[in-house]
């Protein structure tokens, strides 16, 4: 088992070495760089020059890279050329903003996903079940920025039920102690604080659920009708089980299996939906960190750490997933 | 069991009341009370379209970062506002020599800085000291307004960099200051309008090491004065910049020497996408937002807004690329010229206010020559001279950026269709190539010259034509195809450094009618007014040619 870990890890320094050599030379070799960001219009030959050859942009690309690899391996992900902060503090900011969306949006995704699959299987080509299928299918093919301009156009402009954008209003003094507002409002006692965070929150959760949602609703409706005709749920019934017990036992618990696998998918999958959703609503995420570090001239050191998180993140799954197959199943350890 | 649903069930009854709670005192807040009357006190939001870099004014070249800088610091002399005008600033008054060398600044008295420390000619001569002797490689190569205006450093750490025009600074006494040029340059006193020239505390850029840029890796890393402790003498002080929220505070400074600001407290929020900033000013959670799409101006008036153009000084012009031989010829790019209908352009894609060009600078700037050869719309005469010149069937290359939207140029897509379609009516063949603004058409264009033509602008920095002509055509640049024009350079080069007034201005008069008539390296295309929209509770905002837009007469009516 020990050595199935050990090769693995080496494995994931291998893949992320490479990973990070290739996200390096593709980035700079797309055209258009920080140099032309960071002089503008005002760009004189001797000026490009002269940044370039401060940043050492003149050297060979094997030369930077290596110089890149050097101060990753001291912890040193460098600074933003935007705003030339650290990119650990960057990133540091921008995450529990991005949590924060993610955690509404499934707490909305499956708090109403689960119910309503469960009633759209119990009521089988009744008006509801029709109309649920009806709307996830709305759901799942609604490109998310339309959704998003959509509802704030309806509820913001129309009619001033929420604010437009960002995560709490301009001004509003906050104490901030882990970086998720709503919390930080009720751990420092900022009710208000609090409050506003969540109407900020509402309108960005509900663009970023609607796809999970959908997922939802959908496995949780099909994998309930395939329970609905096991036999144990007709013994039980026989047997003169309440149908409360019948439902909580023995439908839904089996039921949910499958669900709660497409509920870890589905959180993986929120945060490429966080992109478009938090561009809609400046929201200050990861997602638009991305968006920034692109269209703001080129960001390379917050785009190279962006990239390298999430590669790690992704590979580590991975690995979790394999060692536990290979835990559960010792035939897997014997290859 | 029970308890605990119970006390689930209260909790959520909680959230729900807080957050009702909230909507109804955001709904309060927003009452309105039409007293019309001009209030103190308050908060004015508003939406900036782009993070600052940071607050040391000298590190700094755009207009996000300007745009807080303004309200914590002062320069020397300042623009009238509204105008481009030069009225006195830090100084009361200003003289030069006859050579234009020597120039004397009469400080404005009983002036304070934000740490409490004074404003004079020592903090003065302090200010041009720093720029002039800033050592690394980091730091020169961020201080682009200094290079433009003083050429070099004591020591250059760059090759190619130009001879220090700064010669030297002295505090005659408290309230004179005499700076010391080693020859006259055309951009002055213009030039010491500059934000980018704002002067600073002494006392406070030595504590917070404001000298020191790290370069580290790819970027570079500012000192805690730029980032954290500005201190500058205008109407306000800065209050922080809160990264997560985006949002940058100021404060109200009472001890201000000129207007003192109206409201407490503004707040500058940054919102990218225009779009959104459109939806919080209707929200009402901001009360201006800037540069609003040109679409948008006639609703937002209709809607009650206050759309304030800002009078146009900028300039967006055709450029042509002599590397291609066939537009060496001056008869090929009269043609072009000929064939365009920009009246037409002005009327169909301009924003409200826009005016045909007839010269690279506005009529406002000094040295503009009212009689300049005009090229009015006329097809045929455009395919006239292009038989004379043998250059018919003409295939030209044409880069425009489709993904960006400049003061000068709202409609990237839009200018360039109707222009294509003009050179197409004439028999000139016309290959669009769109390049994202960013990734390949600055490249493309200012470094490469791979185009025949495309379009590009600039907005003025400060009132002298120099800053207009001499930018685009005083030396052969890589964009018209490095146009060996000696006799152009040199008129521009006589008139920048021409001392007397009126020499000056019949020198530039001169320089413009010889670039309509003679040379013609480029076609003027338009001058756009570019826009701020601010509520109708908002008073006092004053609209600036160069975006220098001062906070202090701002108040906010609700």
């Amino acid at each position: 088992m020990l050595r199935v870990i050990v090769r693995r890890l080496l494995q994931l320094a291998v893949t992320l070495i490479a990973l990070s050599a290739l996200i390096f030379i593709w980035l700079r070799n797309l055209p258009g760089g920080p140099v032309e960001a960071l002089l503008g219009e005002r760009a004189t030959p001797e000026r490009r020059a002269l940044l370039i050859k401060a940043l050492g942009y003149d050297q060979p690309i094997l030369v930077q890279y290596g110089k890149f690899m050097q101060r990753v391996l001291t912890g040193d992900l460098g600074n933003s050329i935007r705003t030339g902060d650290p990119v650990t503090d960057v990133i540091a900011r921008a995450f529990p903003a991005t949590i924060e969306l993610a955690v509404a949006a499934m707490i909305i995704a499956v708090g109403l996903g689960v119910p309503l699959g469960y009633l759209a299987a119990r009521y089988r080509g009744r008006l509801l079940d029709n109309l649920t299928i009806a709307g996830t299918l709305l759901g799942i093919s609604i490109p998310i920025f339309f959704l998003g301009y959509l509802l704030k156009d309806v509820l913001t402009q129309d009619i001033h039920w929420f604010p437009p954008s960002g995560r709490i209003s301009t001004g509003m003094d906050n104490t901030s102690v882990t970086g998720f507002y709503v919390l930080d409002g009720l751990l420092t006692r900022e009710f208000d604080a609090s409050a506003d965070a969540l109407w900020h929150l509402i309108l960005p959760a509900i663009t970023l659920a609607t796809i999970p949602l959908a997922v939802i609703v959908r496995i949780t409706r099909a994998s309930v009708l395939d329970v609905l005709n096991e036999d144990y749920v007709r013994t039980a019934e026989a047997k003169g089980l309440r149908h409360r017990t019948i439902r909580g036992r023995h439908i839904l618990r089996n039921a949910l299996l499958p669900v709660v696998t497409t509920i870890g998918l589905q959180t993986g999958a929120l945060l490429s939906g966080a992109v478009l959703t938090e561009k809609v609503y400046n929201w200050g995420g990861l997602g638009t960190l991305i968006t920034d570090s692109i269209s703001g001239g080129r960001d390379y050191p917050v785009l190279q750490a962006i990239i390298l998180l999430a590669a790690l993140v992704f590979v580590l799954v991975n690995l979790l997933v394999d060692l536990s197959y290979a835990f559960i199943d010792p035939r897997v350890r014997v290859r | 069991m029970q308890a605990r649903r119970l006390r689930t069930a209260v909790s959520l009854v909680a959230v729900a009341a807080l957050a009702v709670g909230a909507a109804g005192c955001a709904e309060s807040d927003r009452g309105d009370d039409n007293s019309g009357e001009a209030k103190t006190g308050g908060t004015f939001i508003f939406a900036g379209a782009g993070d600052p870099k940071n607050f040391d004014p000298i590190f700094n070249d755009d207009g996000e970062s300007f745009r807080p800088v303004r309200q914590m610091y002062d320069t020397l002399v300042q623009h009238k506002p509204g105008t481009a005008d030069l009225v006195g600033g830090l100084a009361e008054s200003w003289e030069h020599d006859p050579e234009g060398k020597v120039w004397t600044f009469k400080l404005r008295q009983g002036v304070k800085f934000h740490d409490g420390t004074p404003f004079n000619s020592a903090a003065v001569c302090y200010n041009f000291d720093r720029w002039y002797n800033m050592k690394g490689a980091a730091a020169q190569s961020q201080m682009i307004y200094y290079q433009d205006v003083f050429g070099g450093f004591a020591k250059n750490e760059a090759e190619g960099a130009g001879q220090a025009l700064y010669n030297k600074c002295e505090a005659k006494d408290d309230s004179t200051a005499v700076v010391t040029l080693n020859q006259y340059k055309g951009a002055f006193p213009g030039a010491f309008a500059l934000t980018a020239l704002s002067i600073a505390s002494p006392d406070a850029l030595k504590k917070g090491d404001a000298d020191t840029v790290k370069q580290n890796g790819d970027s570079f890393e500012y000192s805690s004065f730029a980032t954290t402790t500005p201190v500058g003498t205008g109407p306000f002080t800065f209050g922080g910049w809160d990264k997560a929220k985006n949002e940058i505070t100021l404060n109200r400074n009472p001890d201000y020497w000129g207007e003192k600001a109206k409201v407490d407290k503004v707040i500058i929020k940054v919102i990218k996408d225009e779009n959104t900033r459109k939806q919080e000013l209707r929200a009402g959670t901001v009360q201006g937002i800037d540069f609003p799409a040109p679409a948008d101006r006639k609703a937002l008036s209709g809607e009650g807004f206050q759309v304030l153009d800002r009078p146009a000084f900028n300039i967006l012009y055709l450029g042509i690329n002599q590397k291609n031989p066939k537009l060496k010829d001056l008869r090929v790019r009269q043609a072009i010229a000929y064939a365009l209908n920009r009246e037409q352009l002005v009327q169909t894609k301009g924003p409200g206010g826009t005016k045909v060009a007839d010269e690279f600078m506005p009529d406002t700037v000094l040295g503009y020559a009212p009689d300049v050869q005009k090229y009015e719309h006329n097809p045929e005469k455009a395919k006239q001279l292009l038989k004379d010149a043998g250059a018919e069937g003409l295939t030209l290359n044409f880069y425009y950026p489709p993904d960006v939207s400049r003061p000068y140029m709202p409609n990237p897509q839009e200018i360039f269709t109707v222009l294509a379609n003009d050179l197409q009516a004439v028999g000139i063949k016309v290959t669009g190539k769109p390049r994202p603004w960013n990734g390949g058409f600055k490249d493309d264009v200012q470094q490469f010259g791979k185009q025949d033509l495309h379009i590009l602008g600039w907005t003025g920095d400060y009132n002298d034509p120099g800053n207009f002509v001499g930018t685009f055509f005083g030396r052969g640049k890589v964009e018209f195809g490095d146009q060996a024009m000696t006799e152009m350079f040199a008129a521009i080069t006589k008139a920048d450094g021409t001392v007397d007034e009126a020499g000056k201005k019949a020198a530039w008069e001169q320089v413009n009618r010889d670039i309509a008539a003679k040379w013609l390296p480029a076609v003027p295309v338009w001058h756009a007014p570019p826009a701020i929209v601010v509520t109708k509770d908002v008073q006092g905002m004053i609209a600036s040619p160069l975006t220098d837009e001062r906070f202090n007469t701002v108040s906010v009516n609700k």
